[in-house]
């Protein structure tokens, strides 16, 4: 196999395991996050609205690290500066 | 696809300037939102208890709750900065569902830019306010030694900024675009009305995040 093809196989595995562990650690965070405001909304149910609106700014903040690791990953396939 | 993923196809040459699609979609969203300020402003005159009256209230209300969130006290400026923000994402991301068109911020160069506008803001706002020593005493409050560090954070998170827009956009686009390509009509439609959700989320996050980092340079220091 010549240099290109193991750089592409290298991206493309890089590629998977930025997905995979960026995907599992935001999952981690987003179930902690999702459970304990479905905790707050059971003990204050009149502050649902609030609560509500407060979790779902934490999860998208929770959701962007997986962003990032989806950024991460499309870099490797689509945009790798070492593929020529 | 290489150029279409992280930013947009090129429609129009117009000599050194080439004229991309999120710049027309910028434009577009931009007149829009004019449009639409227009109107509302109309109906607020002539009609106070009219319902475009009424929705063009509560968002400004929305948009200074947001202001006053992220600088601790009322902050008409902000506010103004704040709603300049949350329109734009949001108009994008309601054009971004029109079929053939992409968001104008799942286009790299767009988030970038409006992530580059908060981060000029915050020396700008936190000069008129607290004066450039004022200003610049903040970046020692921690001590001397962590003023890099302060500055190494104003930079890092104006890039979460724009890669968290621009990624929570494009990866939408992307999704949506992969399933029609796989399995054709009405499929797609869900994840379509979960992308168009976090498309407003996402406006709605960078307007508190904007206002939180231009109120913390605002804020009047209340020291004993």
């Amino acid at each position: 196999m010549s240099d290109q093809t193991y750089i592409a196989v290298a991206s493309i595995l890089g590629a998977a395991l930025v997905m995979g562990f960026g995907a599992f650690g935001a999952a981690l965070g987003e179930s902690r996050l999702g459970s304990a405001g479905m905790d707050a909304i059971a003990r204050q149910p009149d502050e649902s609205g609030n609560l509500a609106r407060n979790m779902l700014v934490g999860l998208a903040m929770i959701e962007s690290t997986a962003i990032f690791a989806l950024v991460i990953a499309l870099v490797l396939l689509f945009a790798n500066p070492f593929v020529k | 696809m290489n150029d279409d993923l992280f930013g947009s196809a090129v429609v129009l040459d117009l000599g050194p300037i080439p004229v991309t699609e999120g710049m027309v979609g910028s434009l577009v969203v931009t007149v829009g939102l004019l449009v639409v300020a227009a109107i509302l402003g109309r109906a607020a005159e002539r009609r106070p208890d009219s319902w475009p009256a009424a929705a063009g209230r509560m968002l400004v209300g929305f948009v200074q709750g947001i202001a006053r969130d992220g600088a601790g006290h009322d902050a008409p400026m902000l506010a103004v900065f704040g709603a300049t923000l949350f329109l734009f994402v949001a108009g994008s991301a309601l054009y971004g569902q029109l079929p053939g068109v992409r968001a104008p911020t799942a286009d790299l160069a767009v988030a970038a830019t409006l992530a580059l506008t908060v981060f000029f803001a915050v020396p700008i706002a936190g000069v008129r306010v607290r004066g450039v020593l004022g200003y610049l005493r903040h970046y020692t409050e921690g001590g001397v030694f962590l003023a890099p560090i302060e500055v190494i954070s104003e930079l890092s998170r104006t890039l979460a900024l724009a890669l968290r827009l621009f990624g929570n956009m494009m990866s939408g686009h992307l999704i949506v675009g992969l399933l029609v390509s796989l399995v054709g009509l009405l499929i797609p439609v869900p994840l379509m009305a979960l992308d168009l959700a976090i498309g407003l989320i996402q406006a709605y996050i960078f307007t508190i995040l904007a206002c939180v980092y231009v109120g913390a340079a605002i804020q009047v220091e209340e020291r004993q």
